[in-house]
């Protein structure tokens, strides 16, 4: 093998209680041996391949114990890497794993650079270009929707949903070229300017499509950003504590870590919540008032998704009537909180200005409606303007961008062909965005054309 | 008994198209040159189509001309009728298709080929090279006649191990029962070259006065006077139509019926055909649902009575075929003259070519024309040119000369071939081509005269002639730029005549032409320059402006392509000690031996990852590390 070992804490910083150190390499096993200890005296270079360790990593120089572990043992090629890999999986928080992975850079390893494991996957030949993007998007992935997004784009939805795609075009593409190389021929109806800006057009809505979803799929691998609005002593907190509460709350107990930055994420239901500026809401209680409506609607801008929260035992307020001014037209549920006092909120008026929204009753403080306000959440995002489920996500930054530059290709055709620019020549941007497409799959095989013109038209002396 | 006949600088074996273009180029640029082929009546025959050019073909045509090749110039002396396709198309795809007289096309390059006095012409069938240390260094003939040379082209079109096929009648033979060349072949086979079966076939011949042309559709040649070659000055005026006739569901029939006689589907013919020239039997099963194909009489010529009936390539047995012809309107009485036949041969598998078309087992052997795979006289006369200039180089010392993908049709063939090889007989085709907005027709001069004239293939006159061409494009196209176009009354008029849109403020007549509605005619009339130019240099004008959006685009491409093309592999790179190369890869990269990154790109089953390897290796310098343990 002709690289050398390297290893890192391949799981996101701060987020999961478990991380795993992973060692890719030739070196993987011998390093792994001088720092693991297990059950018995076994050493992890003579386990069957693909077998899980329990046991402790010790520190060679002072013989203490750094961190209790599970470790995976992958002999190549069949792994990620096709090289030998080990995976020291630790549950100890950031210190221990940073402590664990200083041994092993200590042994002999080389710390990887960002995605450099996905990228020993593709020169050893293992993935694909577009698969080897997918895999960094599954490592990132933050909920297990998300996770299914990144696994549908390896199994090659997008990579289907794009052949078809080209070759729609390609067949455009030979119909062209047919009326180019065999011009006397009258079998084969001659492309139209027509034909080509309605083949054109289809081709840019199509794309047009996938590019609509890629926002999505950013959606699921950085989350929902989501903001909590309402007046003072609503219960703000209250409801950003039970989200966290209630879900698998994404914190770690290394004290002196950025607590407001850790508990940004949620997971509801398989949402990914991103809960923006609630460091702001537990400092001052009230973001809107702080900083005046103005501002605020420009943090609201940002936002996917708003929690509106009134107080069930208070008057409706022009306070109360500015929020709901400044989210029109977003994705909005209002929490109607503090059910266990008294009413005193005319809900006609809420109902009224709510028209448009989910609204749920809750009472944080005695534990009501939390499941309703997840159904809610979820609902929304899953059956709501936002698609989810089969839907093909385009969750990848080079896909999108090269999406986009085939959307540029095929806007200049249509743009050719309204000016009346000759078709062999307009061609030449509907060939481009062809060519792009390919890119994403990693495949612009110049052959297919050809093999398309053969079989699609009867042609010859 | 073996006797020494003779010393060249480069020796060509056949005298096709191929052959025809490679000794005239080696000769001219001062190589002592030997052409030696089995028939001297053969030199240039056409045993298909009596045609030349044809989108893309044509453009090789030019382009040969540009560089200092015979073909345009031959044609131009020889047509029967002169087409210009494609031209309510974009520029890119204009092209000029000449018909042949074929035996006044035979006679003129004989005689310019007798005329090169550099050139000496033997009748001879050459059955063995003398290789000299992995070195070949001249031809021996069946008679023992021993040339020796520095460099050898061969050109032996369909001639190797050659084998006609007529129903169910088969027999070893050359093209149009020439003697074929069979220890020639297995000389290269015992040299450790790969040998391929290749098969094409051609249609029959019928007798004009038999031919009922009322039942057909006149196909007549172009008005404007027209040309291959940028010398050419004078026209044929006098044309000869073509004529169009149609199979129908009795011909398919008959055709149904008799399937099981076709050597095509019996199993008789083994070579791989090529799908763009199909049989007529092909075209039938394949494409069922079609009523009717297209049937062209093409006249061989002005002295002969034979009708070239396209679109009826066959080798069904003769019988059939006089049966077939029957059942098409006008050719109901035709008497059939030759019957049309396929014939299988052997061709080198181009990937073992360099891309100066040098074999990489043997130095200093060539190889060009059909026996690298390829179909069609452009596209055997392009490498014919190809070969006979780098093997006339060669010994004379000098640089290797090799065109790119960006510079000619030539250069895209020549690397599809040996980058790819092919899997059946190639064909040019403009979709192979993808710049081809900047391999045009119209521009083929601009674009090679340089070369040919460096190589030492165009004359002071032309040249000459060449850069007074290209000063006055230079000149037309910047007073354009400089030139505003008022929004006077005239102007007005003439777009609203049009259906244009009317100006508002004055516009360079630069931008003025790239109106869809207007052109260089227009902007004569409003603005016309000094002296009249030249139609060629308004063409050129015209062109360059009006679409130079999209010609900026392809530069832009070919700036890319360049980078890649720069990153050079180094010659003695050992693919086997580069680790993480998919196997396929592997073994085509091996093969290929690609001169560069963006070649190797192009090769089957090398993807993007083994690229990206590649790179990574180069990168490093880990090849140099590699190479030297």
């Amino acid at each position: 093998m002709e690289f050398d070992t390297i290893a890192a804490i391949s799981t996101p910083m701060g987020e999961g209680a478990i991380a795993i150190v992973r060692l890719s390499g030739e070196e993987a096993f011998a390093i792994a041996d001088r720092l693991f200890k297990g059950l018995g005296s076994k050493k992890l270079k003579d386990v069957p391949s693909h077998t899980i360790h329990y046991g402790h990593i010790i520190d060679p120089a002072t013989g203490e114990t750094a961190e209790e572990v599970m470790v995976s043992v992958m002999r190549g090629p069949k792994t990620f890497t096709k090289e030998d890999v080990v995976e020291i999986n630790c549950h100890g928080g950031l210190v221990s794993v940073n402590r664990v992975l200083q041994l092993v850079l200590n042994q002999g390893a080389r710390l990887a650079e960002p995605g450099e494991f996905t990228k020993r996957a593709f020169l050893n030949g293992r993935i694909d270009l577009s698969q080897a993007e997918a895999v960094i998007d599954l490592i990132r992935a933050k909920t297990d929707r998300a996770m299914n997004v990144a696994l549908n784009q390896m199994d090659g939805r997008l990579s289907r949903l794009i052949r078809k795609l080209r070759q729609e075009i390609l067949e455009t593409l030979a119909h062209v070229e047919v009326n180019i190389d065999y011009p006397e021929y009258d079998d084969v109806e001659e492309m139209t300017h027509r034909m080509l800006l309605d083949k054109s057009r289809f081709v840019l809505k199509e794309i047009e499509k996938l590019l609509q979803t890629s926002q999505q799929g950013k959606i699921l691998r950085e989350g929902l950003s989501t903001v909590i609005v309402g007046r003072p002593n609503v219960g703000k907190s209250s409801l950003l504590n039970s989200l966290v509460h209630e879900n698998k709350a994404i914190v770690t107990d290394i004290p002196g870590t950025t607590r407001d930055v850790i508990e940004e994420y949620v997971n509801v239901r398989g949402v990914p919540l991103r809960l923006l500026d609630t460091a702001g809401i537990r400092e001052t209680e009230d973001i809107v008032e702080r900083i005046g409506v103005e501002r605020s609607r420009q943090v609201l801008k940002e936002a996917d998704l708003i929690l509106l929260v009134l107080n069930y035992s208070d008057d409706f307020t022009e306070e109360d009537r500015n929020l709901f001014r400044a989210v029109e037209g977003m994705d909005v549920i209002v929490i109607v909180n503090k059910t266990d006092l008294p009413q005193k909120l005319d809900m006609g008026e809420v109902k009224e200005l709510a028209s448009q929204y989910k609204i749920v009753t809750t009472s944080l403080k005695e534990d009501e409606g939390i499941d309703e306000l997840e159904e809610a959440i979820s609902s929304l995002f899953f059956s709501g303007s936002i698609e989810a489920g089969d839907m093909t996500y385009v969750s990848n930054s080079r896909h999108i961008a090269l999406l986009n530059q085939a959307k540029n290709a095929i806007e200049e055709a249509i743009s050719g062909v309204e000016m009346g620019t000759p078709i062999d020549i307009v061609q030449i941007d509907l060939t481009r965005s062809w060519e792009l497409l390919g890119e994403i799959i990693g495949d612009s095989v110049h052959e297919s054309l050809i093999d398309q013109l053969f079989s699609q038209f009867c042609l010859g002396k | 008994m073996p006797f020494e006949a003779g010393n060249y600088d480069v020796i060509v074996i056949g005298a096709g198209h191929a052959g025809s273009e490679a000794s005239l180029a080696a000769a001219r640029m001062g190589a002592k040159t030997l052409m030696i082929t089995i028939n001297l009546d053969m030199i240039a025959y056409m045993p298909c189509n009596p045609s030349i050019g044809g989108p893309a073909k044509g453009i090789v045509v030019r382009e040969i001309d540009a560089l200092g090749g015979e073909m345009g110039r031959n044609i131009d002396k020889t047509y029967i009728q002169m087409r210009m396709l494609n031209t309510g198309k974009g520029p890119a795809v204009r092209a000029l298709r000449a018909q042949a007289d074929k035996f006044a096309y035979q006679h003129e390059m004989k005689k310019t080929m007798e005329n090169e006095p550099n050139l000496t012409m033997a009748q001879g069938m050459v059955e063995k090279l003398i290789i000299e240390d992995g070195v070949c260094t001249g031809v021996v003939t069946q008679t023992g006649a021993q040339y020796r040379s520095k460099t050898v082209v061969i050109t032996t079109g369909t001639f190797l191990r050659g084998e006609i096929i007529l129903g169910e009648l088969k027999y070893s033979s050359g093209p149009n029962n020439q003697q074929p060349s069979i220890k020639l072949s297995e000389h290269l086979e015992e040299l450790g070259l790969d040998l391929v079966r290749f098969k094409t076939g051609t249609p029959p011949r019928v007798h004009s006065d038999t031919i009922d042309y009322s039942k057909t559709e006149i196909q007549p040649g172009d008005d404007v006077p027209r040309a291959f070659s940028y010398e050419t000055t004078k026209y044929i005026t006098d044309q000869l139509p073509c004529w169009l006739t149609y199979t129908n569901e009795k011909t398919h029939e008959l055709i149904d019926q008799n399937l099981h006689r076709s050597p095509m589907f019996s199993g008789m013919i083994k070579g791989t055909g090529p799908r763009y020239c199909p049989s007529i039997e092909d075209k039938v099963v394949r494409f069922n649902d079609k009523p009717r194909h297209q049937i062209f009489l093409e006249p061989e010529g002005r002295h002969t009575q034979e009708v070239y009936v396209q679109g009826l390539s066959t080798s069904l047995p003769e019988d059939v075929q006089h049966k077939l012809l029957r059942s098409i309107p006008a050719l109901e009485n035709a008497k059939m003259m030759r019957p049309g036949y396929a014939i299988e041969y052997d061709a080198v598998v181009p990937t073992q070519l360099w891309p100066t078309l040098e074999t990489k087992k043997i130095k200093n052997l060539y190889t060009a024309g059909q026996i690298n795979g390829t179909s069609g006289y452009e596209e055997a006369a392009g490498q014919g040119l190809m070969a006979g200039i780098n093997a006339g180089r060669r010994a004379l010392g000098k640089e290797e000369v090799i065109l790119s993908r960006s510079d000619a049709y030539i250069g895209v063939m020549i690397d599809d071939l040996v980058t790819k090889g092919t899997s059946e007989p190639y064909r040019l085709l403009t979709s192979r081509a993808e710049y081809r907005l900047l391999l045009r027709h119209d521009n083929a001069d601009l674009r090679l005269t340089g070369i040919g004239r460096e190589l030492g293939l165009i004359s002071d006159e032309r040249y000459d002639s060449f850069l007074a061409k290209k000063a006055a494009i230079e000149a037309e196209t910047k007073r354009l730029r400089n030139t505003i176009i008022k929004p006077s009354q005239q102007v007005q008029e003439l777009i609203r005549s049009l259906g244009g849109s009317e100006l508002k403020d004055g516009i360079r007549a630069s931008d003025f032409i790239k109106r869809t509605e207007i052109s260089y005619e227009h902007i004569k009339s409003l603005i016309p320059p000094e002296t009249q130019l030249d139609p060629e240099v308004e063409e050129q004008v015209e062109i360059q402006i009006k679409y130079e959006g999209y010609i900026e685009k392809s530069l832009q491409q070919v700036d890319r392509l360049k980078k890649m093309e720069d990153k050079k592999i180094p010659e003695n790179i050992d693919y086997d000690a580069i680790t993480g190369i998919a196997t396929e890869a592997r073994h085509n990269l091996k093969t290929v031996r690609p001169l560069s990154i963006a070649q190797a790109s192009r090769i089957s089953g090398v993807n993007p990852a083994d690229i990206s390897i590649l790179l990574v290796y180069i990168e490093q310098g880990r090849v140099a590390r590699i190479s030297n343990q």
